[in-house]
């Protein structure tokens, strides 16, 4: 499907990584010493990656390396530090109290280092309006049901709405908080069952039929459900949607022949959802899925190399070569950059007053967390 | 699909396969060989080959790195006693205890013949397997799945047969302490302290260093000889072990098959296989009296069912993109590096690479075991330098192995606390395995139980799935129950009055001052642990209340059967261990103050010249070596320490 996709550019990036490897060889400093630009930016650049090797975000990290290292001034080395642990706080922890403000460090975040932020985990001792965002990567997500629940995506709704199922979750506060908040604006009797280790993990439970809805993000939807609904065993119900450049939720340009929950719940409520249950929604949404993935800058980096870095980002993006491989690796997303993420990210990171106290009771009532 | 597999063989022979291959294999060789380092390592340094590289070529290399590693560690496991990865734990037990007879090369070539079998039975059996899985993986719901869990629990009977009421509190305090981190009903974090570093509960890796490795450094330095305390001759070992081998065939072919067959079911293998087939090495015993002490079978169990289950991971790896193992997990990451997507796909339009896969899997098992046997004669030699030489290195690469866990200074201090509960455990025989059993299986056991319970009610248990694994379970206590029954009035009957003798004075309680701590360190620790989870919601605490409430049920017994019984007082001296272990948190505390490295090197260099007094040259050269052996480390495969004053300043 995907697997050839990388051979038209085999050369640059094999060269790419032979130099990474002479780099590693070399003590600090040889190879920076010869770079001296104008904005001076350092000649090797640690980029933190909270989480393991070979993970999403480490792969969709290492997918930007390249193209962030052609495009920055001086073509700097950047070496990939994957610090795992706490779900990814652990990481973004020393980045927070040890990266250096030249440009030499940057951050990886996902969904899992936002959402304890937001929920104010006592662990986290970063702080998201100390860093500045570079580029964010969307990423959608379908909520499906079994084939067995009806002919039809309004009929499998119909049954939705009238019996209790079940769901094959991780954790309350985790990537599927903002789908259970859906359903249950929705009114529907959607028990999860907690302790999945993956989304995959989930897939599998639906798989063996243990649970009747199910839910994935858009690569793994195309990937792996995509064949279930054409075989008739999933009937997909709705995409969380997508955010457009003035923060408004619209139609999953990857799914847009499926409706989003804001259409569905309106079919059902008959009236657009309000309310601090679909703020929290909404919110949520906006930093687990529109700005899923990013690249951070600490604040105090130097105006001028913060630049370069957008510039840089904004370079490659509209490189035709960069949207194809895009595409095949990362999904039919174009990720956000600019002022747009920035002001995307200022307006969720945090939770109104009314938004904390309405998902700390609803979290309470639910399944019994206390925030 | 016969010319598919044929047309993925002369792919799997092209050279560039073959030469790449080759790089993965001496790859998975040297970071299996180092403890601690595992896959993780190993792919950080294939990747910048990774990327844009031909798909089938760079599949034979990952594969190459993943197969070799369950080979590469047996050495650490046989020569140091320290598990090299969570599928050679089992393997230590005997592997280490041949090495201390001075039979490390008859323990290393069987087992890397074992594991070379295994993996080809794997490929073999997975071959066929992978294009009918999909079903089977499917029928595996959550209920079979802690059955399967439940029979992994119930080794710790198999194992500690003389001792049970002491190894079933051993096992259910594991099982607290696998309780540590999140509890995975609601989310909740229990047990931790409020430690961040306890949020993710204590990894395997320092918990089978901790209870395994140190308790066993401190031996030997008390013992003050070699590894090998019989002489020993190397070139015989060698052949012994291949005899060995062939005589084990049937055993060999059975624990293959288990663990290709159990690698296929997902989120499970890799944490229960080596225990499974160890106990089923012995309960099929005639003889298990050798079992612990150095018994040829307690090797090659585990170490053919390690490679076969790599190979089966790789069901659940492909089919569902779920990896069934540690290593299976940086296969998956690899294969997500290649832009390959695991799923449905690769049987239908991928079979091919799956072939080759599979291919490059079987031809990477040869390979490694061929290595390795070529290297089992020469490491073996190890064995017999005295041990104080190398206990000083053998100490730094555990620190190196625990840090690689987390990379926080949790992971040193954890190291220390566990090492210290092994030295108890050891010194008064209380069963370290059940202990390992307990901690691996914990998180599945509750995981498993409670989504059974929740996804299908009381019929969870009512599958014939669920029935089938009962059975085995039943069996694993009974058998070793009607075996003793069946020898006893084999013994009274040819009136053996000797040997009953000798078997009810050995199965008399003892009780010792180490006996007496543990109990009340048990005690202590079951009233913490009930009122820090007081306050939970029922869901998230029933799990270690269960684990509290095996250790007093199991642990009450035990004093029972000593006041019902005659006790024999042991007497169990600590005070040179404690001396060790003071010794060790001391090296613990200069890391974290000094750095990793300058502490390292120097306190080689002072252990080698003042403790083993070898002549200063040669101290000077080891501790550079020690040196070197950390900057390379770190530069190679991007690895942190932990810094400190004289670190930061001489190393940057």
């Amino acid at each position: 499907m995907t697997h050839d996709h990388p051979k038209n550019c085999v050369l640059p990036k094999r060269f790419f990584a032979f130099g990474l490897i002479a780099s590693a060889l070399m003590l600090n400093g040889l190879v920076g010493s010869a770079q001296a630009d104008e904005t001076t930016l350092p000649g090797n650049i640690t980029f933190t990656v909270p989480f393991g090797v070979g993970g999403g975000t480490d792969v969709w990290a290492r997918f930007f390396v390249p193209w962030f290292s052609e495009h920055l001034p001086g073509e700097p080395t950047i070496m990939i530090d994957n610090v795992p642990g706490g779900g990814s706080i652990n990481g973004a922890n020393l980045f927070a109290t040890r990266a250096r403000s030249d440009g030499s460090a940057i951050l990886a975040t996902s969904a899992s280092t936002q959402f304890p932020a937001m929920l104010d985990d006592s662990r986290v001792r970063y702080d998201y309006a100390d860093w500045t965002p570079i580029l964010a990567s969307p990423t959608g997500g379908v909520v499906y049901v079994s084939g067995g629940m009806g002919e039809n995506q309004e009929s499998a709704l119909e049954t939705l709405l009238e019996t209790p199922v079940q769901f094959a979750a991780q954790t309350p506060t985790g990537l599927e908080m903002p789908v259970l908040i859906a359903l249950d604006l929705l009114g529907t009797e959607v028990t999860p069952v907690f302790g999945m280790r993956s989304r995959g993990e989930g897939r599998l439970a639906f798989e063996r039929g243990e649970a009747e809805i199910d839910f994935q993000t858009t690569s793994a939807y195309l990937n792996s459900v995509v064949p279930m609904v054409e075989a008739g065993q999933a009937i997909p119900l709705f995409s969380l949607g997508m955010l457009n450049e003035d923060g408004e939720l619209v139609r999953d340009p990857a799914f847009p022949d499926l409706p989003t929950f804001n259409e569905v719940y309106e079919r059902v409520h008959g009236e657009a959802p309000t309310g601090p249950g679909y703020d929290a929604f909404r919110q949520f949404f906006a930093s687990g899925y529109a700005l899923q993935k990013l690249i951070m800058l600490p604040n105090d980096t130097p105006t001028e190399i913060i630049e370069a870095y957008r510039n840089a980002a904004s370079e490659f993006i509209s490189n035709p070569r960069f949207t194809d491989e895009s595409d095949a690796q990362l999904g039919p997303y174009e990720p956000v950059i600019g002022n747009v993420v920035e002001r995307h990210l200022a307006n969720v990171m945090t939770l109104e007053d009314a938004t904390r106290d309405w998902l700390a009771e609803w979290l309470d009532r639910q399944y019994g967390v206390s925030l | 699909m016969i010319d598919i597999l044929l047309s993925s063989l002369g792919q799997v022979f092209t050279l560039p396969h073959l030469l790449y291959m080759m790089l993965g294999v001496v790859i998975g060789l040297i970071v299996g060989i180092i403890p601690g380092l595992g896959g993780i390592a190993g792919m950080s340094l294939l990747l910048p080959f990774l990327y844009g590289m031909d798909t089938t070529i760079a599949l034979g290399m990952l594969m190459g790195l993943v197969a070799v590693i369950p080979t590469g560690d047996t050495f650490a496991s046989v020569l140091l006693g320290i598990p090299g990865s969570s599928a050679s734990q089992a393997t230590v037990l005997d592997g280490f205890a041949l090495a201390k007879r001075g039979q490390a090369a008859r323990a290393l070539s069987s087992a890397f013949l074992a594991s070379m079998i295994g993996g080809l039975i794997g490929a073999v059996i997975l071959t066929a397997f992978i294009l009918i899985a999909r079903p089977l993986v499917l029928s595996f719901s959550s209920s079979e799945l802690f059955m399967l869990t439940l029979l992994g629990l119930s080794m710790v009977a198999v194992l500690s047969s003389g001792d049970m009421f002491k190894g079933i509190a051993a096992c259910g305090l594991g099982l607290l302490v696998g309780g540590i981190g999140m509890a995975p009903a609601t989310g909740e974090f229990r047990l931790n302290l409020g430690i961040d570093y306890l949020y993710d509960g204590i990894p395997l890796v320092v918990i089978g260093l901790g209870i395994f490795a140190l308790p066993e450094i401190i031996d030997l330095l008390a013992k003050r000889g070699s590894i090998a305390n019989h002489p020993c001759e190397l070139g015989k070992g060698w052949k012994q072990g291949i005899r060995d081998v062939k005589q084990q065939r049937g055993l060999l072919a059975r624990c293959a098959a288990i663990g290709s067959l159990v690698g296929t079911v997902p989120g499970l293998a890799g944490s229960v296989v080596d225990w499974l087939t160890y106990g089923h090495a012995v309960q099929s015993a005639k003889d298990r009296s050798q079992f612990g002490k150095g018994d040829i079978r307690g090797v090659i169990a585990p170490e053919a069912a390690n490679n076969a289950t790599a190979c089966g991971a790789m069901v659940p790896t492909l089919l569902f993109g779920i990896p069934g193992s540690g290593t299976a997990a940086v296969f998956l990451g690899g294969l997500m590096l290649l832009g390959l997507q695991p799923g449905i796909g690769m049987i239908e339009t991928h079979l091919d690479l799956t072939y080759t896969i599979i291919w490059s899997l079987a031809l990477a098992n040869i390979l490694g075991a061929v290595l390795c046997l070529g290297l089992a004669g020469p490491v073996a030699s190890l064995t017999r330098i005295r041990f104080a030489i190398l206990a000083p290195l053998i100490t730094v690469l555990i620190l190196f192995a625990a840090f690689q866990a987390t990379r926080s200074a949790g992971d040193l201090l954890a190291l220390g606390l566990v090492g210290t509960l092994g030295v108890l455990f050891k010194r008064a025989g209380w069963s370290r395995p059940a202990f390992l059993i307990g901690f691996v299986l914990a998180a599945g056991a509750e995981t498993y139980f409670y989504q059974a319970y929740q996804f299908q009610g009381v019929g969870a248990f009512a599958r014939p799935g669920v029935a089938i694994i009962g059975l085995m379970i039943l069996a694993a206590f009974l058998l070793p129950w009607i075996k003793g029954l069946l020898q006893s009035r084999r013994q009274s009957q040819t009136s053996d009055l000797g040997a009953a003798v000798t078997r009810s004075k050995s199965s008399l309680p003892t009780l010792g001052a180490i006996d007496l701590l543990i109990f009340s360190g048990l005690l202590l620790i079951v009233i913490f642990a009930w009122f820090d989870t007081r306050e939970m919601t029922l869901l998230g605490r029933v799990f270690p209340v269960l684990a509290i409430g095996i250790i007093l049920v199991a642990g009450g017994a035990e004093i029972l059967r000593m006041c019902i019984r005659s006790v024999k007082w042991e007497t169990q001296p600590m005070r040179e261990e404690i001396v060790w272990l003071g010794g060790f948190f001391s090296l613990v505390g200069l890391v974290l103050t000094i750095g990793f490295i300058s502490s390292a090197t120097l306190f080689s260099l002072a252990f080698l010249l003042f403790f083993a007094k070898i002549k200063p040259w040669l101290a000077l050269g080891l501790a550079s070596g020690v040196c070197i052996f950390l900057l390379t480390m770190a530069h190679f495969m991007s690895l942190t320490y932990p810094s400190g004053i004289l670190d930061s300043w001489l190393f940057g």
